[in-house]
């Protein structure tokens, strides 16, 4: 009867195939082998990225000293929207392969997710307030930005909604899939919308259009940053394996207590 | 003494730039710090009741080895 009233069951997936991951033991294996390079790599990046950031980069001839935001705006702005898609990507195969690991990663990267947006939009109006004269404006970039936190909001609401994680984790996922129709609108509102928020500088083919005295330093940071998800998403998705585990456990020992 | 005093003014926008590197050095370590402490709760909590639930395991599979 154990096995019947496990709450976490395990991948039910053909041998050698791309499914041959999403077993969460084979998972958490996977994952203790790379989290110390993670957390280095990361720990290194974050170090000279802020360290560049703050003391290597030069200031801007026209944005002076506040051009140094870039460094923590950029990058935090770049992960909230990279989060969202592997969430949505976890979510569509957590409904249709019911892989209980993609549901444990969406549930873990919510909150990751949720932070890098609120310091996108935290260090956007303070670089707003000098740059643009306003906190904020109701301009397309940044209102979509704002829809993007509420979705994450609403993420980590709905999932622990339900009395059955799994149900929880189905009806956030359903969320997160309809959410993702934002993406491409903060993509492109800045194309779309000719309002005050700048379009990109980083993603045009071929020729940036920052000094490469810039760049780089943008570029160890925004590595750093991808470095530091990944480490924080592998703690957060072992937590939430193990609260399933847990769950089953101790429902196991209520079910045994009486009679064994 | 001088230079310190002009770098953390970061030409006139201290109060601009320093709460953007400390708003996210705050909520970062505090993810990280956050997110560790409840793995480590959770570890120790599933190994005190994997030890409560062994013995019983443990009988379960010598009962199903004398059946075969």
């Amino acid at each position: 009867m154990s096995e019947t009233t496990s709450t976490a069951p395990q991948a039910i997936a053909p041998k050698r195939s791309f499914h041959y991951f999403a077993n969460p033991a084979r998972f958490v294996r996977v994952a203790d082998a790379v989290y110390p390079w993670c957390f280095y790599a990361a720990l290194i990046c974050l170090g000279v990225g802020f360290y560049t950031a703050l003391f290597v980069a030069p200031a801007d001839y026209q944005q002076g000293e506040t051009v140094r935001i870039m460094y923590v705006h950029v990058p935090a702005a770049w992960m909230a929207m990279f989060i969202y898609a592997n969430m949505a990507l976890a979510s569509a195969s957590l409904l249709i392969w019911r892989h209980p690991l993609a549901g444990a990663f969406a549930k873990a990267a919510a909150p990751i997710g949720a932070a890098f947006t609120f310091l996108a939009l935290f260090t956007g109006a303070f670089w707003g307030k000098p740059m643009w004269g306003a906190w904020w404006v109701w301009d397309a970039r940044l209102t979509s930005v704002l829809i993007l936190f509420f979705i994450y909001l609403g993420h980590i609401a709905l999932v622990d909604a339900f009395d059955n994680p799994d149900r929880g984790q189905k009806a956030a996922a359903v969320l997160c899939l309809v959410g993702a129709v934002n993406l491409p609108i903060i993509k492109f509102s800045v194309d779309w919308w000719n309002t005050l928020h700048q379009p990109a500088s980083i993603t045009k083919l071929g020729t940036p259009s920052i000094h490469s005295s810039m760049l780089w330093p943008l570029l160890i940071m925004a590595i750093g940053y991808m470095l530091f998800f990944a480490c924080l998403a592998i703690i957060r998705t072992k937590s939430e394996l193990l609260a399933a585990k847990q769950r089953s456990l101790s429902l196991r020992a209520l079910h045994a207590g009486g009679g064994d | 003494m001088q230079a310190i005093q002009d770098y953390l003014a970061m030409g006139g926008y201290a109060a601009f730039v320093w709460p953007c590197f400390a708003a996210t050095l705050i909520v970062m370590i505090g993810l990280y710090v956050a997110s560790k402490q409840r793995l480590t709760k959770l570890q120790s909590e599933v190994a005190a009741l994997e030890a409560l639930d062994s013995p019983r395991q443990a009988r379960r599979r010598s009962s199903s080895e004398e059946t075969r």
